[in-house]
């Protein structure tokens, strides 16, 4: 596949990562010189910045390898059904504009900073608080792992490590090399790496993916000529199946897979905790409605993104990890010096995201489980540290889930993750509209879909391997193949309906809710109404 | 409370999960369009529409939340 090492473009690479590292370090100290309080606004996401700016940051940030590699790389290896990402971001703003503004309002007003903050507030159980936070920690890992993936992709392409027949620690080393970085880059930078970073990856990102999306279908002669090899290719059998290997439209068997993934994986997006804290940090209610209105072009470019995947087959790019599939496209066609510029797009575009990600699962840890739990009395810099090391802990379990599953499928990765993050959508999105729902009923429903959904997906075997090989099954009842994730999350919802039934009519205690219903509507200026949240850990 | 202008944000909004969840009304390939077969350049189609649909339901919304207050304030004078 790839001879020898690509110099110039891992020169290029090198010079913008080292680059971008260099300018996050000392911008947090010049920051930090000025004024410490400033420190905090990358950390919740620009809240001095307008729509427009608040709508570029955050687009670079929904650009992470798995818009750049993963999706790419599903259509790459199956055709049209790897496309669900499209309309499942779509589908994401709809939601957004429903349900987050009623979280921005009553966290703003009771100093909430995470989605275990609110539960605990909302139902007075600290059972459930936990539930949600170790669900948010976990679901993140394979996100994370998701990320490492995609930096292990380019550099595997640049040929920094090794092919298949290599032994173990060279093959693994860029594997090895993804994660020192990623460790490394969170210590230096963390989130205090400012907006300085994040205009310069992303302007890096907008520039890759205008020039691929227009370059590369000239200079292969045009949609006509990409979708006819693709075409091709897809109709071949495969051999172990006996089925086509792919297709450019889903069949008849294929159309509830691609709906319950489109809809699964909208509906767990924005309950990640470095999503919430994303739109927390924005200066007002009206301000994540108004960005619901211009986020959607970015999934027009994400449509376009998704092509690559079928740019690559008519390019001829043969891989037999389909994750390479885009960097050898790039490789191909780039010359060498742009294949570099590409590169560090990809993998800064995962670094960053995976940082933030990280610290956001710490932030949980330390706020809603050591503080909660383990040492209530806990000073600021116990908090710190704890944050700082539970990052780092974070990132070796991402680095267990690239280890243990299959790296050839990585969108299995963030689909795994969203099996377990959907079962904490009942505790907050019921909340945020009913108190109806009993405590001890959310909890029940989300084990029970935590439960389910881990034993359904173990059990999905792939040609590569016999545990979670897909994040696929049949849905029990309805005999057709949908996401898991969905399937798990409406049995929680049953469960959770049944048994509130039983525990109200049993006068079980419910707890206290300290939130009332005006909580929901109010808006910055309003009496009462926090501007700023209360900070923890590591990031700020 | 139930208004027109309420039930047109949320048809506003209800409208791109019809629209994307029913596969098969767009599980096909022609008529395609310079190339691209129809499943793909209809589903980023709705990109562009879920935009207006959603900067509709805000315009409304936007419109509702002031009128609600003016009446509010109207109300208590």
């Amino acid at each position: 596949m790839n001879d020898g090492v690509n110099g110039v473009a891992l020169a290029v690479f090198i010079f913008f990562f080292l680059a971008v590292t260099v300018m996050g370090f000392l911008a947090s100290r010049w920051r930090r010189a000025e004024n410490e309080n400033s420190l905090d606004e990358w950390g919740l996401g620009g809240r001095s910045f307008g729509t427009w700016v608040t709508w570029f940051l955050l687009g670079g940030d929904l650009y992470t390898a798995y818009t750049f590699v993963a999706v790419p790389a599903a259509i790459y290896a199956a055709g049209a059904a790897g496309f669900f990402a499209v309309p499942y971001t779509i589908l994401v703003y709809p939601l957004i504009f429903t349900f987050l503004p009623r979280l921005w309002s009553v966290s703003h007003k009771h100093g909430y900073v995470t989605t275990s903050d609110f539960v605990r507030g909302r139902f007075g159980s600290k059972g459930l608080s936990l539930a949600v936070a170790v669900t948010g920690i976990l679901a993140t890992m394979p996100y994370i792992a998701l990320q490492l993936v995609g930096i292990q992709a380019v550099l595997d392409v640049m040929g920094v490590g090794g092919g298949e027949d290599t032994n173990w620690f060279i093959k693994d080393l860029p594997l090895l090399i993804a994660f020192g970085v990623l460790a490394a880059y969170t210590y230096s930078s963390g989130l205090r790496a400012p907006a300085l970073i994040a205009f310069v990856k992303d302007t890096l990102i907008y520039i890759v993916i205008a020039v691929a999306i227009i370059y590369i279908p000239i200079k292969l002669g045009g949609f006509d000529e990409i979708f006819h090899a693709a075409n091709e290719k897809f109709s071949a059998t495969n051999e172990a199946t006996g089925k086509p290997v792919g297709a450019l439209v889903p069949g008849d068997a294929g159309t509830w897979t691609y709906a319950t993934l489109a809809l699964g994986s909208a509906l767990a997006l924005f309950m990640y905790p470095h999503s919430i804290t994303a739109t927390l940090s924005s200066r007002s209610r009206d301000v994540i409605r108004r960005n619901t209105t211009i986020l959607p072009l970015y999934s027009l470019m994400l449509g376009l993104l998704a092509l690559l995947g079928f740019m690559a087959i008519a390019a001829g790019v043969k891989v037999e990890n389909g994750q390479l599939a885009i960097p050898q496209l790039f490789e191909d066609m780039f010359p060498d010096w742009f294949t570099g510029v590409a590169f560090a797009a990809i993998g800064i575009g995962a670094l960053v995201p995976a940082a933030i990600m990280s610290i956001a699962a710490a932030n949980l840890f330390t706020r809603n489980i050591y503080k909660d739990f383990l040492k209530p009395d806990a000073t600021p810099e116990q908090e710190t540290k704890v944050s700082k090391l539970v990052s780092l802990l974070v990132k070796v379990g991402a680095l267990a889930f690239v280890l243990t599953m299959d790296k050839t499928v990585a969108i299995n990765f963030q689909l795994l993750g969203g099996i377990w993050i959907l079962q904490t959508m009942p505790a907050l999105v019921g909340g945020l509209f009913t108190r109806w729902f009993h405590r001890w009923a959310l909890l029940t429903g989300w084990a029970v879909g935590m439960v389910y959904g881990t034993v359904a997906a173990y059990g999905v075997a792939s040609p590569t391997q016999k545990h979670f090989g897909g994040s696929s099954k049949e849905i029990p009842g309805i005999g057709e193949i949908g996401y898991i994730g969905l399937t798990a999350f409406v049995l929680n919802v049953v469960v959770t309906v049944v048994l509130t039934f039983v525990l109200k009519a049993l006068k079980a205690p419910d707890g206290i809710d300290e939130t009332s219903p005006e909580d929901y509507t109010a808006d910055a200026g309003d009496k009462g109404v926090a501007v700023e949240l209360p900070k923890v850990g590591a990031g700020h | 409370m139930v208004t027109p202008v309420r039930v047109v944000i949320a048809l506003c909004l209800v409208a791109p999960f019809v629209a994307m969840l029913w596969v098969s009304s767009y599980a096909k390939v022609d008529p395609a369009f310079i190339g691209i077969p129809f499943f793909y350049w209809y589903q980023m189609l709705w990109v562009l529409i879920s935009t207006v649909l959603t900067m509709i339901a805000y315009q409304l919304w936007q419109r509702d939340q002031r009128a609600r207050k003016a009446l509010r304030e109207g109300a208590s004078r």
